[in-house]
């Protein structure tokens, strides 16, 4: 397929592993904060490829991955009322809340559907004007203006049996908390290349200035990882951190305008807490007081309350690139796709859930050796 | 969620602000897609399209510098004497 195949080339792809392995004169670790990015990475095993001084870590970029436990009971809460249909990606259905998921509220009889878009979700509003329909608007900045663009439209309309249930989140703060983490180990980061094509990159600008580290904003096939990673290491070894662009064929400099105006229209920045990295200052989006008719939490009254995460699953560590899914001790074993423990295994693009579907051989290679 | 592969307008169906849309042809597979974002694609341009929604319109000229430079280090690489 045209602007695909060509990023796909196994001989490039040997050349730019090449450069990057001369390049390299030391270990570095880069963070990619995509999850389409991360599932690259491990289908086309860019992981096992790269040069063993490079370490690859995965970020927060999957927003299944990062929506806190409670947003999922009150979406569950939603959806257990009468009249009422919640609308969701499919992939949210399946994350455990703190006692149950969407799917069993579904199994129940309790009106759950899985849309491509929230304008299907707007549609249902439309053939349904008895009922409450209410989306479950999970989401970075790529997903955001579409949604603002659902509730503009249904504010165009009048349908004011239509609701979203924000749970939405921008990057650069999510950031800039892993930046600021005692722990931290990320020497560079991979931008996300769709999240960059609506914001475009002064944000990140911003953080290099900060924290003196460099930014290379990518695109999601081999070549263009394995490009970034190449820009990457060339500024980590020459210090000097900047905001570099890969993915100049879909991301320009100041973003998307038509999609940041009407994400600013409709959406203003509020505290946020993720799955993982806590409460977030000003990191998630919510309604503006003219929009508030269409804030489901305030349509069906939710309190405000905080969960802690409990059990065993790690995946607030993986998220913030601390550990890896091969640390955790249920991976594979209590932990499947089809018998998930976290939101990581669930999410067709969290980390945990590459792991398994791409490295799974590796895995049981490496615990063979523990075991020894 | 994420459809990053570019798609091609083959029809503009409707022209209306926010409901702006066509058909776009993702080899093979044709979807309805909102346009409203892309005000200045048209027929034959290159979108990416996320959650229903295109995004960006693919810069053909910035694609084909990006191709070129991949072409030169993997000539490099047949050629075996990569530059590294
Ligand atoms: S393998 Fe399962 S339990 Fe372990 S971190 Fe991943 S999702 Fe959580």
């Amino acid at each position: 397929m045209k602007y695909l195949d060509e990023f796909r080339d196994p001989i490039a792809a040997r050349a730019m592993l090449e450069k990057i392995s001369v390049a390299a004169s030391r270990e570095w670790t880069i963070m990619e904060v995509c999850g389409g990015q991360t599932h690259s990475i491990l289908k086309n095993g860019l992981d096992r490829l790269l040069p063993r001084r490079i370490n690859i870590l995965h970020g927060p970029g999957c927003p299944v991955c990062v929506t806190p436990i409670e947003m999922i009971d009150r979406a569950i809460e939603i959806a257990q009322r009468p009249g009422v249909i919640l609308c969701s990606f499919g992939d949210m259905l399946r994350v455990p809340g703190s006692r149950r998921d969407l799917l069993s509220v579904k199994a129940e009889g309790g009106q759950v559907r899985t849309v491509y878009s929230p304008l299907d979700a707007l549609e249902m509003a439309r053939k349904n004007r008895d009922l409450e329909i209410v989306f479950f608007a999970i989401g970075f900045e790529t997903t955001a203006p579409v949604n603002a663009a659902a509730v503009y439209q249904a504010a165009t309309e009048h349908l004011d049996n239509f609701s979203i249930l924000s749970a939405q989140v921008l990057v650069p703060p999510a950031i800039e908390v892993i930046l600021n983490s005692e722990d931290c180990r990320v020497n560079g980061f991979l931008a996300a290349g769709h999240v960059c094509a609506i914001t475009g990159y002064s944000d990140y600008e911003e953080l290099v200035e900060n924290y003196h580290t460099p930014f290379v904003i990518t695109g999601f096939e081999p070549l263009d990882i394995l490009q970034g990673i190449y820009m990457t290491v060339v500024m980590l070894e020459e210090g000097r951190p900047a905001v570099n662009n890969q993915y100049r064929r879909v991301v320009r400099r100041d973003g998307n305008p038509e999609a940041k105006r009407l994400m600013g229209k409709v959406f203003e920045r509020v505290d946020r807490k993720w799955r993982g990295l806590g409460n977030i200052p000003g990191s998630g989006l919510g309604l503006r007081a003219e929009y508030a008719a269409f804030d489901a939490a305030r349509k069906f009254g939710l309190e405000q309350y905080e969960k802690e995460e409990a059990g065993e699953c790690i995946s607030g560590l993986i998220l913030q690139g601390l550990k890896k899914p091969f640390d955790c001790p249920a991976f594979s074993e209590r932990c499947t796709p089809e018998h998930p423990l976290g939101a990581t295994m669930v999410s067709s693009e969290g980390a945990c859930a590459a792991y398994y579907h791409y490295s799974l051989t590796e895995f049981q290679r490496i615990k063979k050796n523990r075991n020894e | 969620m994420c459809l990053a592969i570019p798609g091609r307008i083959i029809s503009l169906d409707n022209l209306e602000g926010m409901m702006r849309s066509g058909r776009v042809d993702f080899g093979g597979i044709v979807k309805q897609i909102n346009l409203a974002f892309v005000p200045e694609a048209g027929i034959n341009d290159y979108v990416i399209v996320h959650a229903g929604f295109a995004i960006s319109v693919l810069d053909e000229e910035e694609a084909a510098r990006t191709l070129e430079y991949i072409a030169e280090i993997k000539r490099a690489e047949e050629s075996g004497d990569g530059e590294g």
